[in-house]
């Protein structure tokens, strides 16, 4: 059994849930500060949309912006010498984009259900807003943040479509876990793909359990704030 | 100029908030019925939320000016508040959320000891919000307030998320710290026995707007408006038509009664506390007779009320509180003329 997509898939899933953790957190916070309900509204449609898309569609933005020729790509390839369509980093810019509005929207969600009194007590106490955000936003909603990210992650793993439009499927490249079951089912191989699918199974449940795992301890934790 | 003053005008979804008042120091209590802007007043004063327009000074320093377009940020204002439900960070223990207060410095460990013995929090130290009682929470919160610099403390409805046999033994201990306090304070309240434990001044307030406001303990003695006799708890309220200098026609109960103060012709409506009827002796020729006749008896552990119209002209219910030791219901009763309140609408 070829172990190339395990490895691929482990790293591009694991790089993406980096930058989609940071990014969606970003985001969700930025709309959370906004006072505009219809500006609101706006950004949210915006930042959620990847995830109602079809992933082909947004593979096609993708290689839209990022194509040797197309405007991001070329600057890419001429300033920093860095081609990114049908390399291993379109593997992770998809996963990443696909992946992301589960992380925002997670993310927005937890920082609504944190009560507005807590904020503002620490303003009142005189707590600097970035002091607020890290010690009283982020740890009061850190059990919506984690959801997130393992949703991210088992979102980017699986990643298919977009992947297939912008990375292609380039064995030993960009060949991730999901292709690979492809590939082989594409050759008639179901023994190969078969494996994949285990791997992909284990993997995926290992991730939900996970977040199972971290709820029940967050419950723990809740149940010492309300006895 | 020490104190707060405080005048704050904000478009509301349900009305207008017009509010004005000012302390130097001690505690200003405001009262009114839930959703008067109250909790919202108190909110601009802080800064947590922004009036359209007028103007809020702590010990000189302004903290807003619609004109001078001033709106110092909440972290600049240094006023210290105690939110509802007392707003301790779950995440943080007992010493780390007084500490989230703090500014850094040396002397930060030292204040800490002291702040918790002070607010009797020994022992307490490592546990986290969810692990405390109503009390301790609150003591927690205001430790916290203390070991902020704050210079004004106010307080929105600090007895409402407590159990009622809590409120009375906790309003003893709030009692205390405010006498402490050095600076103003003001209390936000609908409970007006509150108030009067706590507050020096007082400010009524309805549907958005100050009506009166003046010293605690002359003001539930003469109320001088409407809203002010209802919210100070009096039971009894008519209008009027006046029917000499010291006598006024209720238009509502159909009596007439003898007042000692004199009525002007701004007064609208008279007001009778409960309290203050009294079975009236037999055979004796006593001011503001009323014979009694008894629309209904509600029994409460410690007193009863009697509700009553006159018999001679029956008009609106008049109430009537009794000690539980005498259940007799009178032929007649009678209301001191000194204790008839004059109010304007």
């Amino acid at each position: 059994m070829d172990l190339s997509p395990v490895l691929i898939s482990a790293k591009t899933a694991s790089v993406s849930v980096v930058l989609t953790f940071f990014a969606g957190v970003a985001a969700a916070f930025f709309v959370f500060r906004m006072r505009s309900g219809r500006r609101k509204i706006f950004w949210d449609g915006v930042l959620t949309l990847p995830l109602v898309l079809p992933p082909t569609v947004a593979g096609f933005f993708l290689l839209f912006l990022f194509g040797v020729h197309r405007p991001v790509g070329a600057f890419f390839l001429e300033f920093f010498g860095v081609k990114i369509a049908f390399s291993w980093g379109a593997t992770v810019l998809a996963a990443s984009v696909i992946s992301f509005p589960l992380m925002y929207r997670c993310a927005r969600g937890a920082f609504e259900q944190v009560d507005r009194d807590l904020l503002d007590a620490g303003r009142t106490l005189g707590m600097s807003e970035w002091r607020i955000f890290r010690k009283i936003l982020l740890p009061n909603a850190l059990h919506g943040l984690l959801s997130g990210g393992i949703l991210a992650f088992a979102r980017g793993l699986g990643e298919f479509g977009a992947t297939a439009m912008i990375a292609g499927n380039i064995a030993g490249e960009t060949r991730t876990l999901p292709l690979a079951v492809y590939s082989d089912v594409s050759a008639g191989n179901m023994e190969g793909a078969g494996k994949y699918v285990l791997i992909l199974v284990l993997i995926s449940f290992i991730a939900v359990t996970g977040m199972s795992c971290a709820t029940y301890l967050f419950q723990g934790f809740e149940r010492r704030e309300t006895r | 100029m020490r104190g707060l003053e405080a005048e704050i005008g904000k478009k509301l979804k349900n009305f207008e908030l017009d509010a004005a008042f000012s302390q130097a120091d001690g505690c200003l209590g405001i009262l009114g019925p839930s959703g008067c802007g109250k909790s919202m007043t108190l909110r601009a004063v802080a800064g947590l939320v922004r009036p359209d327009r007028g103007r809020i000074c702590l010990d000189g320093r302004i903290l807003f000016d619609s004109g001078k377009r001033v709106d110092l940020s909440v972290q600049k204002r240094k006023v210290g508040y105690l939110f509802q439900n007392y707003a301790l960070f779950p995440n943080m223990t007992v010493a780390e959320n007084i500490r989230a207060g703090m500014r850094k410095g040396p002397a930060a460990g030292k204040n800490l000891a002291e702040l918790v013995r002070r607010f009797h929090l020994e022992g307490l130290e490592g546990r986290y919000p969810g692990q405390l009682s109503g009390g301790q929470q609150q003591r927690t919160a205001l430790a916290r307030i203390f070991a902020s610099d704050a210079q004004c403390l106010l307080l929105d409805e600090p007895f409402s998320a407590m159990d009622s046999y809590l409120r009375e033994e906790m309003q003893i201990g709030l009692a205390q710290i405010i006498r402490e306090f050095e600076g103003c304070m003001v209390l936000v309240s609908h409970d007006r026995d509150e108030i009067y434990r706590l507050c020096d001044r007082t400010l009524i307030m309805e549907n958005g707007k100050s009506v009166v406001c003046g010293g605690t303990r002359e003001l539930f003695a003469r109320p001088r408006r409407v809203a002010a006799a209802r919210l100070t708890g009096c039971k009894n309220l008519s209008r009027i038509r006046r029917a000499g200098d010291f006598q006024v026609h209720a238009l509502d109960w159909h009596v007439t009664l003898q007042t000692k103060e004199p009525v002007t012709s701004r007064i609208t409506h008279v007001g009778i506390r409960a309290h203050d009827i009294l079975p009236a002796p037999e055979g004796e020729d006593v001011p503001n007779r009323i014979r009694v006749l008894v629309k209904e008896k509600v029994y409460s552990p410690f007193e009863w009320t009697l509700v009553f119209q006159n018999l001679e002209e029956p008009g609106a219910g008049i109430w009537m509180k009794r000690e539980r030791g005498d259940m007799q219901v009178p032929e007649a009763v009678t209301v001191d003329p000194a204790k008839i309140l004059l109010l304007e609408e």
